[in-house]
């Protein structure tokens, strides 16, 4: 078929893509601006926190205050999360299995805190239980401490992380439907049957998601923790706020190593995210902005 | 036969009463929020009215306020618009093409979902500041970042990025590749099939992840503050002011600054709604 | 305008989509693509569009070589499988994309595209849908709007991908007579792909049979369905019987047994027997009279005009359909005597087959013709 060579096939493009420049140009343009503000961030986080080496940053991880603020930041996670995953699944399973009236409107209102500022969240609990308040002499009089103290971090972390779980999984609860619990049941399965063996099963990559999501926040919430802690070295400073504090004492090397750890768990989420994505695809609500 | 199902006309049809749990699991949700964010939401609301307009109007008219709410606004505008225009290039590249690392590129866009804001904005502080890494080679230049209104659109672009990104980013994979070779055996060049059949079709899309980094942007506080320098009327933000209002144990005023944030949010989240809900009647999709 | 296919290749992914295929088409004619998935006749399709390059070979527009042109500029109107509508664009507006899209110099003016689009509206009888959105159209209105659209740019082809592919049985029929009808108005060369070989043989002047990258054969929807090629050109286009025989020295036999058909001249191995199901003769009474292929009845089913019968033949219980006229209902159970009256064998090798002529049809021993395979 020697006769029949044609001449080397013409160069034209597909019609759905871009001249080879033009795509080059793209990926750099691309590259240059997350590089610029979101890998190098990342990357000076810890380059900052091992500026003076591994044992001053092991020290500035493991000094008395540091310990503190770790503490309480893993106790306040292990408040808010807990609660914020009884919530999620509860809103999911009524919004998700079931048709009523004002279901539009009960999204919108899960969704309000992501629409509040941080600092707001933090003012609304410093309205409710401050001094000026309607609660305030009462909680005084009983020795109840709720702002500057424990419960106060608690409740506006609760607030700032409140949607989480439940964003993920209504969308994800909505997309499986019905029909695997309907037939669960129609085989004589009870309500909590149907849920533990039918249900959770189908979500749980969704759940462990938003979980991951919810505990990042919870423990790195900054802004509205920040208007309700009242800044008690070891009493009621959390990680973020030691952070804030080492770094306006203008100890760097310090902040940037309590930093480091936050930063880690940051890309531990990161990563547990990808590894869910690649193995479950199916397993996820669509991604979403928060 | 003993059955405890419904008759058999309505077997076939989706009833949802069959499937229980739901006067528990809506009751304990409607409770929830309602003692979570709803309760405390109202007592900001009700505060700010126990204020009474003439005092609400002199704390919300002082020059400070005003002038932090531009800040915050001003800003936060400024970097969700930087973030459209990268955000969609950013979302074309990971969607249309292949390269090495995409995967990782892809996982790190959600970085700032996931970096805790005191994290981001000491990073971010440092890096562009006057002896930064980036912050020096930009003041040989003539150029402050750091410390100035330009340091806050930084801290607002790391923000807001995944919201353009990834609202964009599910649109985008659904467009049909037989759409754009339809403009193509029309006559259209690339460049036209972009500007006049691809960038339409993801206005909405846009839109709605401009709408929610602006959102968040005017909202921000963690990662601002340490880059913002805070200078009253030039670089302080609204929920700063805030909180220095709160530090000076000045709580109507702060409660005014929080009403008319509350306010700038509860408008932005109507507006993300209603184009979602234009979008999805005008082209069956949300 | 008409085109031509020369020789041309496409691999994907070093897999080949199409081999060697070169087809001619008049201007005027309305040609089918048809066969299962996988045959290539979509990546054919897309070919002529310049949507695909080929890897070797030319695809001529006329006398230009439209293998040096670009999608944009080869001219061709391209109805998608889904029509791939601009959903945020009026009727009117998608319709008049092609034109508005046009170099400055070349582009008709506002209201010359305007006029254009509105007469196209009308002709694919959409008159007062103008302001629409896709979305607010049914898939009937919305395959028509794609027609227009791909007519505005006046084409030099019209292709069509499983134009109705996506649509239910009832509105299938009728845009397939309005097509057929539309097509005898305007005279665009047109080629339309589809798997569905009832909507090729009814509206195509030529049926293209493709299958594995290849053409089996090209030719008008009669001749297609009376002197087909080879045995998937059989089986695929229309309904038909097929019985695992084997031959030896000129004799047919199925699991063993002679039966009272010859093969003389063909080589002893195994060959495929193949015939349509209503040319078949019975006899019902006396088997030892006629020995035909010993057959049970399984199943009979009245469908109107006629009868079909499922019947088990030969020792090795092969089930096979045959139609019979209304006046012969031979009870289930019963046993026949069947024999095909118009039938061809298939060798494996697939390079030669044989077929009885049409005219030897009626006599039960027909010679065998030895044919080339069509390229």
């Amino acid at each position: 078929m020697a006769d029949l060579t044609v001449p080397s096939a013409p160069v034209i493009r597909s019609a759905t893509t871009e001249a080879p420049a033009t795509r080059i140009a793209l990926v750099v343009a691309a590259f240059g601006f997350l590089s610029l503000f979101l890998f190098l961030p990342l990357v000076e986080v810890f380059l900052e926190a091992l500026r003076n080496g591994p044992a001053a940053w092991l020290a500035a991880i493991s000094e008395p205050d540091a310990l503190a603020a770790i503490r309480l930041t893993l106790l306040v996670a292990a408040i808010a999360v807990p609660l914020n995953v009884v919530f999620g699944v509860a809103a999911a399973w009524a919004i998700a299995k079931f048709e009523f009236r004002g279901k539009a409107f009960l999204i919108t209102l899960i969704d309000l805190p992501f629409s509040v500022s941080p600092v707001i969240a933090g003012l609304v609990y410093v309205i409710l239980f401050g001094s000026g308040s309607l609660l305030g002499p009462w909680l005084k009089a009983n020795g109840i401490e709720v702002l500057f103290a424990v419960p106060g971090i608690v409740l506006a972390t609760v607030f700032v992380t409140f949607p989480f779980v439940a964003r993920e999984l209504i969308p994800l609860m909505q997309e499986q439907g019905s029909s695997e619990e309907e037939a669960a049941l129609s085989l004589g399965a009870s309500g909590w049957q149907t849920f533990w063996r039918v249900t959770l099963p189908n979500i749980r990559w969704g759940l462990l998601y938003g979980v991951l999501l919810c505990n990042a926040r919870a423990m790195g919430e900054f802004g509205a923790v920040s208007v309700v802690s009242g800044h008690i070295r070891g009493l009621t400073n959390t990680m973020p706020l030691h952070i804030e504090i080492l770094y306006n004492e203008y100890n760097f090397a310090a902040s940037f190593a309590v930093a480091s750890l936050l930063a880690g768990l940051a890309l531990f989420t990161l990563l547990l995210k990808t590894l869910i994505e690649l193995r479950f695809s199916g397993g996820l609500a669509p991604s979403r902005g928060h | 036969m003993a059955t405890t199902h419904a008759a058999p006309a309505g077997w076939w049809f989706r009833r949802p009463s069959i499937i229980p749990g739901f006067g528990l699991t809506f009751g304990f949700a409607v409770t929830y929020l309602a003692l979570i964010v709803l309760i405390p939401l109202s007592g900001l609301v009700i505060r700010s009215a126990d204020l009474g307009l003439a005092e609400f109007w002199r704390l919300a008219s002082d020059p400070r306020t005003i002038a932090a709410l531009r800040v915050s606004f001003g800003t936060a505008f400024v970097a969700a618009a930087i973030n459209v225009v990268f955000g969609v290039v950013v979302a074309w590249v990971l969607v249309r093409y292949r390269f090495p690392g995409r995967r990782l590129v892809d996982a790190l866009v959600d970085l700032p979902f996931a970096l805790p804001t005191a994290v981001a904005g000491i990073a971010l502080a440092s890096l562009y500041a006057p002896n930064g890494w980036i912050g020096a080679p930009a003041a040989a230049l003539g150029l402050k970042i750091a410390f100035t209104p330009l340091g806050i659109v930084i801290a607002l672009v790391f923000v807001g990025l995944p919201f353009v990104v990834r609202t964009v980013q599910p649109v985008m994979e659904e467009i049909d590749r037989e759409v754009e070779e339809a403009a193509a055996t029309l006559g259209a060049s690339r460049l036209a099939t972009l500007a006049r059949v691809l960038l339409p079709g993801l206005a909405p899309a846009i839109l709605t992840g401009f709408a929610l980094a602006l959102a968040r942007g005017v909202g921000e506080y963690g990662s601002v503050i340490f880059i913002a320098g805070n200078i009253p009327y030039v670089s302080e933000i609204a929920p700063l002011l805030v909180v220095i209002r709160l530090e000076e144990f000045n709580t109507a005023a702060a409660t005014a600054i929080g009403a008319m944030m509350l306010a700038i949010a509860f408008a932005l989240l109507f507006l993300i709604n209603l184009l979602q809900a234009w979008s999805r009647r005008r082209y069956g999709h949300g | 305008m008409d085109l031509r296919i020369k020789n041309v290749r496409k691999d994907f992914d070093l897999t080949p989509a199409l081999h060697d295929v070169s087809l001619d088409i008049a201007s005027g004619e309305l040609v089918a693509l048809v066969g299962p998935s996988g045959s290539g006749k979509t990546t054919l399709l897309r070919l002529i569009a310049g949507l695909e390059q080929p890897n070797a070979g030319t695809v001529y527009f006329g006398q230009d070589d439209a293998s040096r042109l670009s999608v944009q500029d080869r001219q061709v109107g391209f109805v998608f499988q889904h029509y791939a509508l601009f959903k945020h664009m009026t009727v009117l507006q998608n319709v008049g994309f092609g034109l508005t899209v046009r170099p400055r110099g070349k582009r008709p003016t506002a209201r010359e595209i305007n006029e254009r689009a509105r007469s196209l509206i009308e002709l694919v009888q959409l008159a007062g849908f103008e302001d629409r959105y896709p979305s607010q159209l049914s898939g009937g209105q919305r395959q028509r709007v794609a027609l227009a659209r791909a007519m505005a740019i006046e084409p030099k082809v019209l292709l069509l991908d499983e134009p109705f592919g996506a649509l239910d049985a009832q509105v299938r029929k009728d845009l397939r007579r309005w097509l057929r009808e539309l097509h005898d108005v305007t005279g665009h060369t047109t080629v339309f792909v589809t798997h569905d070989q009832e909507e090729a043989m009814e509206l195509a002047d030529r049926v293209v049979v493709m299958s594995r990258g290849r053409i089996e054969q090209v030719g008008a929807p009669d001749a297609i369905y009376d002197t087909p090629a080879s045995a998937f050109v059989h089986r695929f286009i229309g309904e038909s019987v097929e019985l695992p025989v084997y031959i030896e020295g000129g004799m047919i036999r199925l699991d063993g047994i002679a039966i009272p058909l010859s093969a003389a001249d063909e080589p002893d191995g195994p060959a495929a027997l193949v015939f349509r199901p209503y040319d078949v003769a019975i006899d019902e009474v006396d088997r030892a009279t006629y020995p035909g292929i010993a057959a049970t009845v399984v199943a009979s089913r009245w469908h109107g005009r006629g009868r079909r019968l499922e019947l088990a033949v030969g020792a090795g219980g092969h089930s096979m359909e045959i139609d019979l006229p209304p006046d012969v209902a031979p009870p289930v159970d019963s046993t026949l005597s069947v024999w095909p009256t118009r039938w061809t064998l298939y060798r494996p090798s697939g390079a030669s087959l044989s077929h009885p002529t049409p005219a030897a049809a009626a006599s039960m021993v027909s010679p065998i013709q030895q044919m080339a395979v069509a390229q």
